[in-house]
């Protein structure tokens, strides 16, 4: 087969592609509500001119190679700044596609023969289909970025570390704890025990339904670690059928404190701190409102 | 796998080790990693640099960030021409003996990376291969 | 060649590590400290790591030496601000260094020392009290 005539005819052609692309995309629905005609324009003047660089050696099959580098990269930005102006996979995508209807009219009216026209047509649609599919992936790739990163917010804000009392943190933990929550975890205790110079911290493990291995481990290396720095750690609110698990999986406590409640915890953590806690007569609310 | 970058750095002194330290966290940093990642990193580069000093009579660091098409990540192969290791099963089981430190301690270097491949031949050398990728 | 500073604040001697130390400095800063203790007579050491972005096994064993051969001279070690990232690190290595006291901050550790300090002294005052009852000398 000889060589494509699509970078000649890109070449020879690139105003009035242009234009005949532009008003191709005119004629989608809304689009200018969310990209002016200018904008529209210059994205895809910039596609043209990387398209023709990238076919400029001949090649129109592998735009995993390294001439199209530059138009991949381009189309990373068009569909990550598309995505975020809150358009649909399959809209972005149209913006290449779109170019398909120009093109081929294009080839057309430069190629007389037809057997070589539908050649030509057939090498325009593979380049184009290709180079939309890439735009729909990169736009899953970013999408999977915010996610990940949305959960990454998610896990920090739902595990705060409290201050209990002078030297003493508290950290509830509230559901499942998977190997990643559990690092996080770990790291924002340390984290605040250095900030605070708390030198006992409460892991209360009330609000976790199910203890792994790979979770109870993690938990005695926090309390290592912890240790390693001068702080110690008490683990409250061990449920019977933890308390079961921790036994059945044959994980090592060591010496590490085991509470049944936070407030036996708190007791102890008290009595380690130095504090007496006394009771005096209760003060009612009542008296109290009414400033006396 | 892609390599982005690569930078061969010498494995003869003490000055050295140093050196790979900073170097490591220097990279670490610009791919990212985060700072416990950095430093379990860090010292991974520690142990086995100063292993390549004192048991493979010196050689040298081969850093390199890489792709592996969806994460990047940081590989560093320590390369010596020394006397090898005679039995590497028992070297990457071994903790860290107390006292005179006899112990590789390669076991405990390996937890802090991603992937560790050991290659080792008596009077030869050995070639230790260990990356981490960014999460 | 370089040597890392040693503080003495009383009865105690104050290390602080700010740099990362080849191995040479490493084993000097052993060297100069057991030598200080003797010449000053002090009955704590207190080693402040905070500035250390890592910690590996090297210099894990020097602070393990260091906490033994200074007990062997009758002096306690503290060492303080270890980093999250580091403990967190040590764990994983497998590092537990084991004889080795750890506080959150200077002030913490010296209280530590301090409180050694007088509890060893009551002991010793107690040891004079009983013979000087004339009871049977050890």
């Amino acid at each position: 087969m000889s060589a494509s005539k699509i970078p000649e005819i890109l070449r020879k052609n690139e105003g009035k592609l242009l234009d005949d692309w532009t008003r191709e995309q005119g004629k989608i629905r809304d689009l200018n509500k969310r990209l002016s005609e200018a904008e529209v324009r210059s994205q895809s003047r910039q596609f043209l001119q990387l398209l023709q660089d990238s076919v400029i050696l001949g090649n129109v099959e592998d735009i995993a190679s390294d001439n199209f580098k530059g138009l991949r990269k381009f189309l990373e930005e068009v569909s990550g700044s598309r995505a975020q102006l809150g358009f649909t996979p399959s809209e972005t995508a149209t913006f290449v596609f779109s170019f398909k209807q120009p093109l081929f009219a294009q080839i057309r009216e430069s190629i007389p023969d037809p057997a070589e026209q539908v050649d030509e047509i057939w090498s325009a649609t593979r380049l184009l289909d290709k180079l939309g599919l890439v735009t729909t992936e990169f736009y899953q790739k970013s999408r999977e970025a915010i996610i990940m990163r949305q959960q990454q917010e998610m896990l920090e804000l739902s595990t705060p570390v409290v201050k209990l009392w002078d030297g003493v943190l508290a950290l509830p933990i509230i559901g499942t704890l998977d190997s990643s929550r559990t690092q996080i975890i770990m790291e924002s205790l340390l984290e605040r025990i250095v900030e605070t110079g708390s030198e006992l911290a409460i892991i209360d493990i009330t609000g976790v339904p199910t203890v792994d291995t790979l979770t109870a481990q993690h938990l005695l290396k926090t309390v290592t670690a912890a240790r390693l720095m001068g702080a110690e750690c008490i683990i409250s609110g061990i449920r019977p059928q933890i308390a079961q698990t921790i036994v059945h999986l044959g994980v090592e406590l060591g010496d590490i404190i085991t509470k049944a409640s936070l407030a036996d915890a708190f007791r102890v953590a008290m009595q380690r701190t130095g504090f007496v806690v006394t009771r005096r007569a209760a003060v009612p609310a009542k008296s109290a409102a009414k400033g006396e | 796998m892609e390599v982005l970058r690569s930078e061969i750095i010498p494995v003869r002194s003490s000055e050295d080790v140093v050196n790979v330290r900073t170097s490591v966290r220097k990279l670490a940093a610009e791919l990212r990693f985060g700072l416990v990642d950095q430093t379990k990193i860090v010292t991974a580069a520690s142990e086995i640099a100063r292993n390549t000093l004192d048991y493979g009579r010196g050689g040298e660091l081969h850093m390199e960030a890489v792709h592996n098409g969806t994460k990047n990540g940081l590989r560093l192969t320590f390369v010596d021409r020394g006397p090898g290791i005679r039995d590497i099963d028992q070297a990457l089981t071994d903790g860290f003996t107390s006292g005179n430190g006899m112990g590789l301690g390669l076991g405990g270097t390996r937890r802090l990376m991603d992937d560790f491949q050991v290659v080792s031949k008596l009077n030869e050398g050995t070639t230790v291969t260990i990356t981490k990728w960014t999460r | 060649m370089e040597h890392i500073p040693i503080l003495r604040m009383g009865d105690f001697l104050l290390i602080t590590i700010q740099i990362d130390m080849h191995d040479r400095l490493a084993l000097q800063l052993q060297d100069d400290l057991t030598e200080k203790i003797v010449q000053c007579g002090s009955r704590g050491v207190l080693i402040d790591i905070s500035a250390l972005e890592v910690v590996d096994s090297f210099i894990g064993r020097m602070l393990g030496n260091i906490a033994s051969m200074s007990r062997i001279l009758d002096a306690q070690t503290v060492v303080v601000g270890m980093r999250p990232a580091v403990a967190i690190t040590l764990v994983e290595l497998g590092l537990s260094l084991p004889g080795i006291r750890t506080a959150l901050t200077v002030e913490r550790g010296m209280q530590i020392l301090k409180a050694d300090v007088d509890a060893s002294r009551s002991g010793h005052t107690d040891d004079l009290e009983e013979i000087s009852d004339g009871s049977t000398s050890v």
